[in-house]
């Protein structure tokens, strides 16, 4: 890196993500020439040539900011972690990975040997990862997977969260300038999105109705304008915090929970799970038994095969159980 | 709740949430009647069964918690009409997420009684207990979170 600037810089890194979040960034369009104008992008290994090695040299704070995406995965995502934790001023976990774990937090639902043993089953020991393994040319070093996948602030100090998957651009316009007013927003805050449920910016028309029967997406052409979780199917609204503009249930499909709980929701499945019990349709457990309402009751609920794949499909490595216990 | 003590009994350790108009009432005569009730036992009065947010129920096992217990009257005597039903549909939902997790749905129990069964209703404790032993300890591997605002 030879150009010096007096510009501040920043960075933007993945841990184990998608890449989607630097889309996101990308999708700023012409908001990136203000964005240049006023810093300069110091790290990112898919737009810049900077290496590990230079921010290692960079004195400690010198990064006004790091935009840190991606889970927390192998032990190579955690010592990147604390690397730019150390060089950044501001430390933000950007993306629903990096605050919550999202899909790839959903392999918290299997121990990791099993992952592994399905991904590469079948071949023999040589074949399967190594944390070091000789080849003529010398030594390999890969990174090992951590035993759960975690959020980024189980793993360093976090300054700021912004929520998605991915984060929308106006929600990451919107966190920037939150992220340098003055007075700053208070440590942990989440930015540039609302506090309250995506329902509450979805224009489709809910009518107090309940729920008769659960459905999946491709079970049925939803009714346009009515509420969707009304017409059965699961949509995590009233479980996801708002902000996004209700992107989804604009174009008929349901929320499927990427900005994850509403403010103060300390778990998104138990939000979801209280959403959907109170409005599932009771007419059928009048005058039943208490063995006849659990066996009605778990009938409906069969209609959706993966409950925790669907109410935890970004948060479950962030919930309150944190995924399956090992 | 304290940690377990090392090579005594397991000694489950159960959060009752109670409804104030049936189970509550009946752990109330029961302690009238000085029966005894299993050690780990600590409950919490509600107004109805219809306030249990299922986070409580996960709260309770990251808190220490080897089993939850939810007690509220019987279907059709519920005093807010049909809260016991949807704190039901809350239940069931949340053993699936349970389950799922790993924590074995039989560690939260849904429970009927009226007002007039106390004997009842200490059966139903014993045997939740009971069920509990066989189970064994709930170990849960406990996160932390610096990120959320306090
Ligand atoms: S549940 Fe979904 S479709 Fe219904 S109002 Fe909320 S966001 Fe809109
Ligand atoms: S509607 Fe839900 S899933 Fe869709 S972008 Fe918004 S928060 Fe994400």
């Amino acid at each position: 890196m030879q150009a010096t600037t007096s510009r501040p810089r920043i960075a933007l890194y993945w841990a184990s993500g998608c890449g989607g979040c630097e889309i996101a960034f990308v999708n700023l369009h012409e908001r990136l020439l203000e964005l240049d104008a006023r810093f300069e992008i110091f790290f990112c290994p898919c737009l810049v040539d900077t290496k590990r090695q230079d921010v290692e040299a960079l004195p400690d704070g010198a990064l006004a900011l790091t935009l840190l995406d991606g889970a927390q995965r192998s032990d190579e995502n955690v010592e990147m972690a604390q690397l730019l934790r150390r060089k950044s001023q501001l430390l933000v976990a950007y993306g629903s990975c990096a605050h919550e774990g999202c899909l790839p937090g959903l392999a918290n639902l299997r121990p990791t040997a099993s992952l592994l043993d399905t991904v590469y089953a079948g071949m023999s020991e040589p074949s399967r990862p190594r944390a070091r393994a000789a080849v003529p040319q010398g030594e390999l070093h890969l990174p090992t997977l951590l035993p759960r996948v975690l959020p980024l602030a189980d793993v360093v100090d976090v300054d700021y969260v912004i929520p998605g998957c991915p984060p929308e651009p106006d929600t990451l316009w919107r966190a920037l300038g939150q992220m340098f007013t003055e007075p700053p927003p208070p440590r942990g805050a989440v930015l540039g999105a609302g506090e309250s449920a995506v329902c509450r910016e979805c224009a489709l028309r809910r009518e107090d109705k309940t729920i008769v029967r659960l459905r999946r997406v491709h079970e049925l052409i939803p009714e346009p304008t009515r509420c969707l979780l009304e017409q059965g199917i699961l949509c995590m609204g009233p479980a996801t915090r708002d902000g996004c503009g209700a992107l989804c249930t604009r174009v008929g499909m349901p929320c499927i929970g990427c900005y994850g709980a509403p403010e103060g929701v300390p778990d998104q499945g138990a939000a979801m799970a209280g959403a959907v019990g109170s409005i599932l349709d009771i007419e059928p457990l009048r005058d039943r038994s208490d063995k006849e309402i659990a066996a009605a009751v778990d009938a409906t609920l069969d209609a959706v095969p993966d409950w925790a794949g669907s109410c935890y499909k970004f948060s479950l490595a962030a919930s309150l159980l944190g995924g399956r216990r090992t | 709740m304290s940690a377990p003590v090392e090579g005594r009994a397991f000694e489950p350790r159960v959060l009752g949430l109670l409804c104030t108009h049936c189970a509550y009432a009946c752990a109330d005569n029961a302690g009238g009647t000085r029966a005894s009730v299993p050690a780990g036992l600590r409950t919490i009065r509600l107004m109805c069964t219809g306030r249990v947010e299922p986070s409580l129920v996960l709260e309770a096992f990251g808190a220490g918690a080897d089993g939850v217990l939810i007690m509220g009257c019987h279907p059709g005597g519920c005093h807010y009409k049909e809260q016991n039903y949807r704190a039901v549909q809350r239940q069931r939902i949340l053993l699936r997420l349970l389950d799922q997790c790993g924590v074995e749905p039989e560690r939260c129990r849904f429970d009927h009684v009226s007002a007039a069964e106390s004997t009842r209703y200490l059966e139903l404790v014993d045997d939740f207990v009971a069920a509990l032993r066989r189970l064994g300890p709930l170990r849960l591997e406990r996160r932390t979170r610096v990120h959320r605002p306090h």
